[in-house]
This record gives structure tokens, sequence and C-alpha cells, in this order.
């Protein structure tokens, strides 16, 4: 009882969130409002009982990803978005148009009766969303990928510093 | 207890704000924050499946997807800072140097 109430608020929450992120006009609300996202996201990884992604979610997108967001945002003291006037209307409907048949898609692959898997309580007896859990499972089966991810974010530094540096 | 079909639901519906927002907005800091809306969509579906299987690779992927996700905003957001300075703008309309 106590987790539904939980789940819909957070997942009400979140999605009133959402909607702010894409329909503000000032980006630094935007950011704020996507802020709100994170941190119900990592309420409902919490109640999957992923404690390390929970953890990782807070640290990594709320402190360090937005922060930067932040910056930039205040950086280029940006005005209220203009809209090309021609195509506001062109881009507002098939925008619209092709997020909803998304949705429809989604949902009617996601409500069918195959992907209606059960949870099972065993799962989380075994300490299965803790630090061990995941580290054992980062450094033994899945170590390649993890020493792989070191170039993917030495190649994302030297690209932003060589960017950061370009002048004329 | 929660079905499994509600957080995938859940899901489903961040992951449509995420591409309407995409598609609606002009803003190239608003692009990627929609971006963001959509790997995060994907993240909760993650760790809803990690948690309905027992087994925890759907979390590794989700730590896999933020170190990316960390590393692409930190290139979007040079070049966006590159636009506003040498073009002058943030408007992805205006931004057409690479079409032909």
């Amino acid at each position: 009882m106590l987790e539904a109430v939980c789940f819909y608020a957070f997942a009400a929450l979140m999605l009133i969130a959402a909607l702010s992120v894409i329909l503000n006009r000032q980006p630094i609300y935007s950011v704020l409002s996507l802020l709100v996202v994170m941190f119900c996201l990592a309420a409902l990884f919490i109640m999957l009982g992923a404690y390390f992604v929970a953890a990782l979610q807070v640290l990594l997108y709320a402190g360090a990803v937005l922060v930067l967001f932040l910056f930039v945002v205040m950086l280029l003291n940006l005005e209220r978005e203009t809209l090309a006037r021609m195509r506001v209307f062109t881009l507002r409907g098939v925008g619209t148009a092709a997020a909803m048949c998304l949705l429809i898609l989604l949902w009617k692959m996601l409500a069918s009766p195959q992907a209606a898997a059960r949870f099972t309580d065993a799962a989380t007896a075994r300490g299965h969303g803790s630090i061990e859990a995941v580290g054992r499972a980062l450094f033994t089966t899945y170590l390649v990928p993890f020493e792989l991810t070191s170039f993917l974010i030495l190649a994302a530094i030297i690209g932003a510093v060589t960017l950061g540096k370009f002048h004329e | 207890m929660i079905p499994l079909t509600h957080y995938l639901l859940l899901s489903a519906v961040l992951l449509t704000i995420g591409l309407a927002g995409i598609m609606t907005r002009r803003n190239v800091l608003m692009i990627l924050l929609c971006i963001e809306l959509m790997f995060n969509a994907a993240n909760l579906a993650f760790v809803a499946y990690a948690r309905a299987w027992g087994d925890v690779s759907g979390q590794v992927a989700v730590v896999f997807i933020i170190t990316v996700a960390a590393a692409e905003v930190t290139v979007g957001l040079a070049i966006a800072i590159l636009l506003a300075r040498q073009l002058r703008t943030l408007n992805a309309d205006e931004v057409s140097l690479l079409k032909w």
C-alpha cells in the first residue's frame, strides 16, 4: 500500500517535472525541472532495490551533469528562445504527432501479456542492488567495457578542451 | 507490489516527453536536456528489468549509460559554447553549415 502511494506520487511528480522541462521558455527553469526528474528517478531506483544506481544518479546526474548545464546556461546568458516564425506550426504539430505515435506503439508493446513479468522477491533478498553485487559484475563479467569507458571519457575530455580552446 | 508494466509504461511516457521536446524545441541546450530525459527513461526500463529478472546486468548497463551521457554532455556543451561564441546563435535551425 505504502509502496503504491510512493510509486504513484513520485511518478506523477516526475511526469509533471518532465513536462515542465519541455514547456518552459526559460532554459534555467528547464534545467531545474530536470533536477526534480533526476531526484524522482533516484527515489524510484531505490524502490526497485537499485541503491548503488540511485546514488550514482544523484551524484553524477544531479551533481555533475546538471551543474554543467547550469554553468553553461548562466555563462551564455540566454534570452528567451525565439522560434523560426514559418515553422512553428508544423514543428509543433509534427513533433507532437510523432511523439504520440511512439507512445501508442510503446504502450501496445509494453502492456502486452508477454512483457508483464512478475517481480521476484528473491532478487532483493540476495542484496541484488548493493555496491558489492554491481561492483562484482562490473569488474568480472563487464571488465572490458568498463576499461573501454575510460577511453571514451579521455576522448570526451580531449574533445571538450580542444573545442574550448578553438579561436577563429 | 507494483507490477513491472507500470514502471515500463512510466519509462515509455518519459521517453515520449523527451522526443516531443527534441522535436518541438529549437534551442541547442534544450535539445541536449531532452536527450538527457530520454537517457533517463532508458535507465528506468533497465533497472525495472534488472529487478524483474533478478539479474544485476541491467544495473551495470545503467552505470555505462550514465558514463556515456556524461561524455556526450561534455562535448555537446562545448559545441554549444562554440556556437554561441562564433555564430552568435543557439538556434538549431540557423546552424546549417553542414547542410548540402
